[in-house]
Formats: C-alpha cells, structure tokens, sequence
C-alpha cells in the first residue's frame, strides 16, 4: 500500500490531486458526474467582496493544445457563497480550499474575516495573479512588495493554511515566493495562466473581447514545470504545482520537479472525472516503483 | 446529465459538409428533452482540445443523432469517424424548449445547422397535438435538411428551393397573409437570424424562444465561459450552457453577438 497523503502547512490531503480555482466551480455542479470525495481536494472559484458579472463575450477561445480565457473573476460574490455553498461543501469528504480575491489590499482582509466565521473551510489561496481583471489582479501578482503585504495582512487573520497562488508573468517567479514565504505563507501554487493574445484575420480583430486573456492546458506545461523547478530551488514551504496537466504523468512530472501536491484545471473541462484518474496513476506509478509513499517522488528530479 | 462511451452506429454524409451521426445513447435518450445539447470529445489529443457541442438532433429509440456542418478541425475529426468507434460524450445538457404558457399555434423556424434542434420539438409538439408551421432557411438547395419534418415551408438565399431570401422574411410573410392565433415561435439557427426573428417576435408581439450559441469550455456550467448578456434579469450575464440554450427572445441583448 502507497501512502498517498501530502501536507501542506496543517492541511493532510488524501491525496495529491486537487482541482484548480475557476475550473471545477463551486464544487457542487459536477455532483452527478464526479465522486469528488476521492479527489485531494478542492479549490473554488475565486470569490471577490461584491458578486461579480464578469467580462463580455466572447470570454474563451481555443488555441493550439490550450486556451485563452478573459472570464474576469465572474462570481457570486462572498455573501452568496456562505449562505448557499459553503454548506454543501462541508458535507464532501475532501479538502475544500477557498480562493479569495481582492481589488484592494483591504478586500483581501474583509474576505478572509466573513470567511473565518463559517466551519467548513480548510485552507486559503489567495489569488494575486487573475490576469482578467483591470483592478487589482494582475497588478498585485506582478509586484513582490503587494504579494508579500498581502501575505502578510491575512497571515494575522486566521490560523488556517495560507496558499498564495503565483503568475508566470514576471521575470523571476522565485522573487515573490521568496517574499512570501518570509511573510508566513504556508505553501505557494505555480502557475496561474500566461498572457497570451489571438486574432481572427478574417475581421483583424482579436477574438476575445478584453484582447488579451489568460493560456492554460497542455500549451502551457513546459513553463509551468520551469517555473516549480526554480521556485523548488528557493523555497521550503510546498509547492501545489500546476500548469497543463492531464494525466497522472503529467502530475508525476511536476512532483518530480518539486512539486509536493497538484491542481488539475482545464483538464476538468474535458473530463470532470479527470482527477480522480490522475490520482489513481500517481499512486500505481509509485507502487510499479516500490515507493511508500507519493512524496517521495517530491523533487526526484535525476539530473 | 451523464459521461458516456457511445457507439457509432452510422455516419451519413448528407450532401456538402452536412453529415448525420447516429450513436447508442440509452442513458441520454430515456431523458433528453427537445432543444437541449451534448458535448462530444472530440480525441485523445490536446488538439482540438476542448469537446464540442451539438444539439441532440433526434432520438431513434435507443440511439441518438445528431447533425453537423463540418466547418473546421474538430467536426473534420468526427466526420472521418467510423461505425463501431466510441465516442464520449456528456448530456444531456442545458434547458429545452417550453411547450407551456398561452399559446395555441407553434412555428417553428430553423435556419442553416438550425434545423437540427427542429426535430426533437416537433415530436413533443405532434404528441401535444398542438398545430405547428415548419420554416427552414438554407444557403441553397443542397443545404437544406428536411428530414423528420413534414409540410415544411422552405427558403434559400439563392432561390434554389422554395422562397428566395432569408427565412425570416418567410415568416413575416406568412404572418400577414395568414390569420394565426396565438402562435408561439421557437427558433435555431446563427446570430443574425436569431436578432431577425427577435425583432419579429417584438413587432408582432408573439411569445418566441430562441435557441442561443456561444463558445464553450466545459459546457456544464463550470468555466463560466459562455455568456449571454440579458435584459430585465438580475444578473447581466447567464450561461448558454447551463441556464440556456434556450432563452426567451425578448431578454436577450443581441447586441454584443454576431
Ligand atoms: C449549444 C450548441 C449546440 C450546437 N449544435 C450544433 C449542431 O447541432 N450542429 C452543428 O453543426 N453545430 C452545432 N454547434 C456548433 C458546433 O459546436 C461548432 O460547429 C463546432 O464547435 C465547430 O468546431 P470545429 O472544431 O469544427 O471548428 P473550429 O476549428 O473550432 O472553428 C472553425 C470555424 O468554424 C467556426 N465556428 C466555430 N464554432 C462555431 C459555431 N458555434 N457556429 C458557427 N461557426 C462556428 C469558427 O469561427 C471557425 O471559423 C452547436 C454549438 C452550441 C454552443
Ligand atoms: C476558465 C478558467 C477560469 C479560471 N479562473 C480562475 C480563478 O477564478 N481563480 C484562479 O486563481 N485561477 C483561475 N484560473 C486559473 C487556473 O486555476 C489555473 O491556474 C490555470 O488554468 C493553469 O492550469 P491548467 O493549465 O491546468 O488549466 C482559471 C483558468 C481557466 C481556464
Ligand atoms: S461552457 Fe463552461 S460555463 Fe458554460
């Protein structure tokens, strides 16, 4: 028997498979299709202080092996998500971790103080790196000293595991684990989307509507592996690592790269089950191996 | 809605790029309602990536049908699929059409790969014994798909078949010749057409419900990528996929799409 359990900070996950924010919704609407008690975990939508419509169509486009979206942090806000969510949530038998997201630096404070309030929730990411958003978003994540403030502040507010979840895009993605490891961050996820761009020839307009948007899927997962190899050089806390992963080799790449735990996102588009499939392949590969257990693949890298 | 491994029991190119795809569906078909979709991967390759979307065209006891133009990589990929290959799919997805409310007459109005969420509701409405008019609108004659729809008024762009023009002015046109009382219309097909027959609905102060498209990821509600902007409700946005397809015409803000 392999021991599939990984800690992050206090929080034991089952296993090392849990799926990405803004791909799995709320949790609860893949009920018929997926067990998701078997899944590591499970990262909600971002939710922002005030319900959020969102951009304007069209919000997705499909790329080579990938896709640009410009959703914008559409949600319901945190008010609806206590009241109607989070009860369901705490009925599942995984780990239910919360991504918040803030205009401002205060926004991140208020969120976690609604939140602190309501049993259910195991830990926190805390989304710097939306790249959809025209307030806050991106501008945070690409400003070390904004990630490690915010770090700091809602470090105060709770005892639960704090995940800050870290863009690609800037220069040295280790810089702000660095910081925010230093300000009490309990792990780090790498990556959120890269920017990226596309446009029809036929009308020479883009075909998003807010121009650029954020790439994910299997595109993206040779920079994503580079970007938790140099963060795994610089830090101790976890790395969750993620970036176009599909399947359980994919997952196994990234853990051997220094990854400790994964996320699955746009894979769940194509397969809701998706996850629990790349969690039985990670714990196979590992018994084929005669490993006891699936951390000890964290960081195997042979070079 | 269910995850599926379905078998092709039949492909049928039906002129041009139009084909006609039959698959063993028992689990979808004892379910599916007129005007809702489902969501085919396309392969095990990441490209095309995302799975596609198809309304269910009709049901043949156990199986399912559906019909598609291949326009592009991912219906080019399904339309070399041969019979006895599994395809996974997802559905059934999204609302259906509503055949409650006041209305006495239906019209049902089809326009281009339209048609396909035509036959399901007609069906439902001969069972209601509710009286309907069909109007379908193609490019031409080649394009026009008619089957398992009876006494159906058609139109074409260039005059092959039927009434020269767009099918909408078909319609109007059968307004004012014919004296019909409460009619409800249900309408398919690309933006444009949807806008039309919309701003005929207004004019005529007809119930109508349309059958919307948009880009989607994931198709059941999760990505919150294939909006539709409204009017009158209280979010802006509601999702094609989950919240629609079908939408009544008046609380839809063409604006934005096509
Ligand atoms: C709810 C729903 C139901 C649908 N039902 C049907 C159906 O019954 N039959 C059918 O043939 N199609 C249907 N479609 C559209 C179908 O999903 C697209 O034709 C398909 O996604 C195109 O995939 P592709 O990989 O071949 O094209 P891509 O390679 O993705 O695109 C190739 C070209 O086709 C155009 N295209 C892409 N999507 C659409 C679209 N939705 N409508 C028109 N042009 C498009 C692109 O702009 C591009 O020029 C439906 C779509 C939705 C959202
Ligand atoms: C449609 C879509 C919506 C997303 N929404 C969010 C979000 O709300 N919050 C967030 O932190 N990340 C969001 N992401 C980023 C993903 O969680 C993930 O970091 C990214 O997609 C890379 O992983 P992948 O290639 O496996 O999808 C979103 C991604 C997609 C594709
Ligand atoms: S396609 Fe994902 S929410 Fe509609």
């Amino acid at each position: 028997m392999v021991d599939t359990t990984v800690n992050i900070g206090s929080l034991k996950l089952k296993n090392p498979v849990v799926v990405a924010s803004g791909t799995f919704g709320y949790g609860d609407e893949v009920l018929d299709l997926v067990n998701v008690s078997l899944l590591g975990g499970i990262v909600t939508k971002s939710l922002t202080l005030k319900p959020r419509d969102g951009n304007p169509p069209p919000r997705i486009v499909e790329t080579a092996s990938g896709m640009l979206n410009s959703i914008g942090l559409a949600n319901i806000g945190v008010k609806k998500f206590i009241e109607d969510k989070i009860h369901l949530l705490r009925k599942l038998d995984t780990s239910i971790i919360v991504n918040i997201a803030g205009n401002t630096i205060e926004e991140y404070e208020e969120l976690i103080i609604l939140l602190e309030d309501h049993a259910g929730i195991d830990a926190y990411e805390i989304n710097v790196s939306c790249p959809n958003v025209k307030e806050g978003g991106l501008a945070f994540g690409t400003k070390c000293d904004t990630t490690a403030e915010i770090t700091r502040r809602v470090r105060k507010l709770t005892k639960k595991p704090i995940i800050v979840k870290l863009t690609p895009n800037v220069t040295r993605i280790a810089e702000f684990a660095v910081a925010v490891e230093g300000e009490g961050a309990d792990a780090v996820s790498v990556i959120n989307t890269l920017v990226g761009l596309t446009v029809d020839v036929k009308t020479q307009k883009p075909k998003l509507s807010t121009v650029t948007g954020g790439l994910s899927g299997p595109a993206i997962k040779p920079v994503a592996l580079a970007k938790v190899y140099e963060v795994y050089k610089s830090v101790k806390i976890p790395i969750i690592g993620l970036g176009g992963i599909m399947n359980w080799s994919d997952a196994v790449e990234f853990m051997l790269v220094g990854a400790r735990a994964v996320q699955v996102g746009t894979a769940n588009f194509i397969d809701p089950a998706v996850g629990l499939k790349i969690a039985d392949g990670i714990e196979q590969y590992c018994a084929d191996r005669k490993l006891a257990q699936v951390v000890d693949l964290v960081g195997a890298l042979k070079i | 809605m269910k995850q599926i491994f379905a078998k092709i029991v039949n492909l049928a190119n039906l002129g041009n790029s139009i084909y006609r795809l039959t698959f063993e569906a028992p689990e979808i078909a004892n379910t599916v309602a007129p005007g809702q979709f489902i969501n085919i991967r396309i392969s095990d390759d990441s490209y095309p990536l995302l799975r596609r979307p198809f309304s269910v065209y009709n049901k043949v006891g156990d199986k399912l049908q559906i019909l598609f133009n291949a326009v592009g990589r991912g219906t080019a990929i399904i339309s070399k699929r041969k019979e006895g290959d599994s395809l996974d799919i997802i559905g059934p997805l999204g609302n259906s059409f509503s055949l409650t409310g006041d209305f006495e007459n239906t019209l049902l109005v089809g326009g281009g790969m339209g048609v396909a969420s035509l036959p399901l509701l007609y069906s439902e409405i001969q069972v209601n014994k509710i009286p309907v008019t069909i109007f379908v609108g193609a490019r031409n004659k080649e394009s026009l798909i008619l089957d398992y729809l009876q006494n159906v008024s058609c139109a074409t762009d260039d005059g092959s078949d039927g009434y020269k023009g767009n099918v909408v002015s078909l319609v109007e046109q059968y307004l004012n010749k014919n004296d019909i009382i409460k009619p409800k219309i249900f309408a398919c097909g690309p933006p444009p057409m949807l806008r039309a027959i919309s701003k005929l609905a207004d004019k005529y102060n007809i119930l109508c419900e349309v059958s919307i498209e948009s880009a989607m990821a994931c198709g059941i509600g999760i990505c919150q990528g294939c909006p539709v902007e409204r009017i009158g409700t209280t979010n802006k946005y509601s999702l094609v996929c989950k919240d629609g397809p079908i939408f009544e015409s008046n609380t839809i803000n063409y604006v934005l799409h096509g």
